[in-house]
């Protein structure tokens, strides 16, 4: 083990590495603040039902589509953590440019999406369901350009030729933490914002 | 062995000479600012917790002082009746950016310094978890602050005639912030006021950034970073305060960020989140900014519980009655602090039942406060009591900090609530607590551990003049206004009739307010002949408990020669007076100590916040150019990351010599 990492080892505690840590722990702090947009837009939802009825909007089938291609893509999120471990440099790239090119699929999904809401006449300030959803998704959608940006970047590292399993899985690990919290919030929001409409 | 960026000294014979080490080459093939002969650069490159915690500390005590300043002009202001010193509008920017400065600025940096600086000695590590990140959130910091108070700035040069405002806001004459440190809505919408609070919005939400990366660290420190032996509940009081307060940060601080977001929007894209017109309900921004605020109450007050729990035992020559239980109510409070925020808005109209609920819930806290009183008297209880100048202040605010928890105790009761709401009788409660409670426990933290920081000694007893200027002081300044809120004297108003019985009380509290100023000039006094003192301070110059004292004073920048190993609570007492298996050990360290480099990106990633909370902030009041600003900030701060990333960590080995105590 390099220098380096033993200096980034705690002398005692928990048995997770700082880097780690620091990653769950900003994870706990990004519950409450999805927690917060995500309870704004079903208080507002709940005080004015009638203000704007989403379901003549919402595409089921394009948001399913695009929620079914952010699930596989922390699959192969997945995948490329277990190649970093092992090493396989070959397989991480391959699976990185997978879950990169899913990413931006979503991401595309959500710009058409909004393009579309926009033309049909819901907009920022459309009462509080055009403010609340916009914000809400888009800081979604922000965290995800955020993520790819990071995954496009670590895909450069790695080309570079300085990026080793034994020294960077732990890299690729926390970057995989990052992904799979906000593919979890899009299923909260997927449920709780878009299924629920229908349901009701 | 090594890596390609690290440098060995195998030679210990050049051990402490830092000047003698080459500079790393990081990553990037650029040279890292490492054992600079330049104290500027040294300064603002640097990583180390001791370092950064005196920047803090300096930076909070300007900011006490600007804070102090509003605070007398509003008192002059309110001296007499109808007095007409400054202008409504002018009194508004002073009583927001008061409670601003105090809280964000002053309190939280001044315990931020005492965390950055205690906590890594207190647990045996050579520093913070990141020391990057670190210096990042100091930089944040400064960013914040300025981005916050630029409206002074701007208003100078308005008086002037040298700048005019132009674009949406342009008329309403305020860059300041001047809605109150709360901003309730909707006076914070673009109808009713200007870009003073658009800097107020950007400015916390880069203050923001900085306590929570601030935090996470500290959170990883506490529980990663201790020396062998350490366990949880060996942890020094002052510690364990610093962990409680660094959860609530991250959990509390979300609420306000997703808040200031919003507002941001409603202000900038005419979004409804808190517009009437547009069916958004302003009660929400309250509902929201409490349940960070009232958190943020034992944000600021714990530590200071924690500062009182090193001070009471050392110098009563005790361990810390009850030290299980005492950590436990930290947690409690600090758990349930998230559970009363609506005790804010009890004349809101909540209903029976919530309000109800928040009234029990906030009589609750007190249990768990009254705990830690009972274990400090405790504590002092049979104890051979010396009454040195952190005691002097450490009894002050056990005394003083039961004042405001009474008249908190009777916020509780929501019916005596509806009579105090927005009187004066609530500025007296929580000056109490900020005054006779934070900043008295903080002037004890100065007497204790000043000496560790700069390694000289107090000399002289202006200590007790700073103690009777600052508790008489502040006893006049505040007592009268539990008065003057049972009379009826609304807080945020500039100036009042006469013929309400107000007069003298309000003569009387002005009066107390030059006292308490007074009080606070000579503690800067009596510092600077603490910097200036021949006296060394020597290793522990109380005769302490804790393991900071263990090391030399001011402590090296490996903080230990050797990481030591601990085995008692109280773990320096335990190996100046303990038996032999409660000794401190130590850690063969003869691979050397691992430093990290210095590095200018925390401060480049940082320095991109001021042209982008400008920027933003400009843009409403129609600056030309003001967006190409803040698109520039945002490349910055990109490019900081990026560089910070590539960079790589670097760092170095000392070798130092065994210390001999």
């Amino acid at each position: 083990m390099s220098q380096t990492e033993s200096h980034d080892d705690g002398h005692h505690g928990l048995m997770v590495k700082n880097k780690k840590l620091l990653m769950w722990l900003f994870l706990g702090s990004d519950c409450m603040f999805f927690g917060t947009l995500i309870s704004t837009h079903l208080i507002y939802r709940k005080l004015y039902p009638e203000e704007f009825n989403p379901t003549q909007l919402f595409s089921l089938e394009l948001t399913s589509f695009s929620t079914f291609i952010l699930l596989m893509s922390s699959f192969l999120m997945a995948l490329s953590v277990s190649a970093m471990h092992k090493g396989e440099m070959k397989s991480f790239r391959r699976n990185v440019v997978g879950v990169i090119f899913f990413g931006l699929i979503f991401l595309g999904c959500q710009v058409y999406e909004f393009a579309h809401f926009y033309h049909e006449g819901l907009t920022l300030d459309t009462g509080t369901f055009g403010s609340t959803f916009y914000l809400m998704t888009g800081t979604h959608g922000v965290h995800v350009a955020v993520g790819v940006f990071w995954l496009i970047s670590m895909l450069f590292y790695s080309q570079s030729g300085k990026m080793e399993a034994h020294k960077n899985a732990i890299d690729v690990e926390i970057a995989g933490l990052y992904w799979h919290f906000v593919d979890i919030v899009w299923i909260v929001i997927f449920t709780v914002v878009y299924l629920i409409e229908f349901i009701v | 062995m090594s890596t390609t960026n690290t440098t060995e000294v195998i030679n210990p014979s050049v051990h402490n000479d830092l000047a003698e080490l080459k500079p790393e080459i990081s990553d990037l093939g650029l040279r890292r600012p490492d054992h600079s002969k330049n104290v500027f650069i040294d300064w603002m490159t640097t990583v180390d917790h001791k370092k950064i915690g005196l920047m803090y500390g300096a930076m909070a005590l300007f900011f006490l002082l600007v804070g102090g300043l509003e605070a007398l002009i509003i008192r002059t202001q309110l001296a007499v009746p109808e007095n007409d010193l400054i202008s409504a509008q002018r009194y508004n920017q002073l009583f927001t950016m008061h409670g601003t400065t105090m809280i964000f600025l002053a309190i939280m940096p001044l315990n931020a310094a005492f965390f950055n600086f205690l906590v890594p000695l207190q647990i045996g590590a050579r520093d913070v978890a990141f020391p990057r990140i670190n210096a990042f959130s100091l930089w944040a910091f400064v960013a914040g602050a300025l981005v916050i108070n630029f409206g002074w700035i701007l208003q100078a040069l308005e008086m002037f005639g040298l700048f005019t405002a132009s674009g949406a806001t342009a008329g309403k004459n305020d860059f300041v912030p001047a809605m109150g440190w709360f901003g309730y809505a909707p006076i914070t919408s673009t109808e009713f006021t200007g870009a003073g609070t658009d800097f107020w919005i950007m400015g916390l939400q880069i203050l923001g950034v900085a306590s929570l990366s601030a935090s996470l660290n500290f959170i990883v420190t506490i529980i990663n970073m201790r020396a062998p032996g350490m366990k949880m509940m060996r942890l020094p009081v002052f510690t364990w305060m610093t962990l409680i307060v660094s959860l609530l940060i991250i959990f509390a601080f979300p609420a306000i960020t997703v808040a200031l977001i919003q507002l941001m929007f409603d202000r900038v894209f005419g979004t409804n989140f808190f517009s009437v017109a547009g069916g958004g309900q302003p009660i929400l921004w309250q509902h929201l900014f409490w349940i960070f605020g009232h958190p943020e109450v034992y944000i600021l007050v714990l530590p200071a519980m924690g500062i009182v729990s090193e001070v009471l035992p050392t110098f009563a020559r005790k361990p810390l009655f009850g030290y299980a239980i005492v950590v436990f109510s930290g947690a409690v409070i600090g758990f349930l602090g998230f559970a009363v925020w609506s005790h804010h808005m009890f004349t809101t109209g909540l209903g029976k039942i919530a309000t109800a609920a928040f009234s029990l819930l906030t009589m609750a806290i007190a249990v768990p406060t009254g705990v830690k009183i009972f274990n400090w008297v405790g504590t002092l209880w049979g104890g051979h009591i010396r009454f040195h100048a952190p005691m002097i202040f450490a009894v002050g605010f056990v005394w003083m900090f039961m004042m405001g928890g009474f008249s908190g105790i009777m916020h509780s009761s929501a019916p005596a609530d509806a009579q105090q709401q927005d009187s004066y009788f609530v500025i007296a409660h929580f000056h109490y607590v900020a005054i006779g409670g934070i900043l008295l426990a903080i002037i004890s933290g100065i007497y204790y551990w000043l000496p560790k920081m700069i390694g000289k000694m107090w000399q002289g007893n202006l200590n007790i003049w700073v103690g009777i200027f600052t508790v008489v002081g502040l006893n006049i300044t505040f007592f009268p206004m539990h008065f003057l809120g049972l009379l009826g004297q609304p807080r945020r108003t500039h100036t009042y009739l006469a013929g309400f019985g107000w007069e003298s009380y309000n003569m009387v509290c002005t009066i107390g307010s030059y006292i308490l100023a007074f009080g606070v000039v000579l503690l800067l006094v009596d510092m600077i002949r603490c910097f200036r003192s021949k006296k060394l301070a020597g290793n522990d110059p109380w005769d302490a408990r804790t393991l900071e004292w263990a090391t030399s004073s001011p402590p090296k920048v490996y903080n230990f020669a050797a990481t030591p190993v601990i085995n008692a609570r109280d773990a320096y007492w335990a190996d100046k007076y303990g038996p032999e298996n409660r000794k401190l050990g130590e850690v063969d360290e003869s691979h050397g100590i691992h430093m990290p480099s210095q590095s200018w990106m925390p401060m480049v990633a940082s320095a991109g916040f001021i042209p982008l909370g400008l920027g933003l902030s400009l843009m409403q009041a129609g600056v030309p150019y003001a967006g190409y600003a803040a698109i520039l900030g945002l490349v910055i701060i990109a490019l900081g990351i990026s560089l910070w990333a590539l960079e790589g960590p670097g760092g170095y080995h000392l070798h130092p010599k065994k210390e001999t105590n």
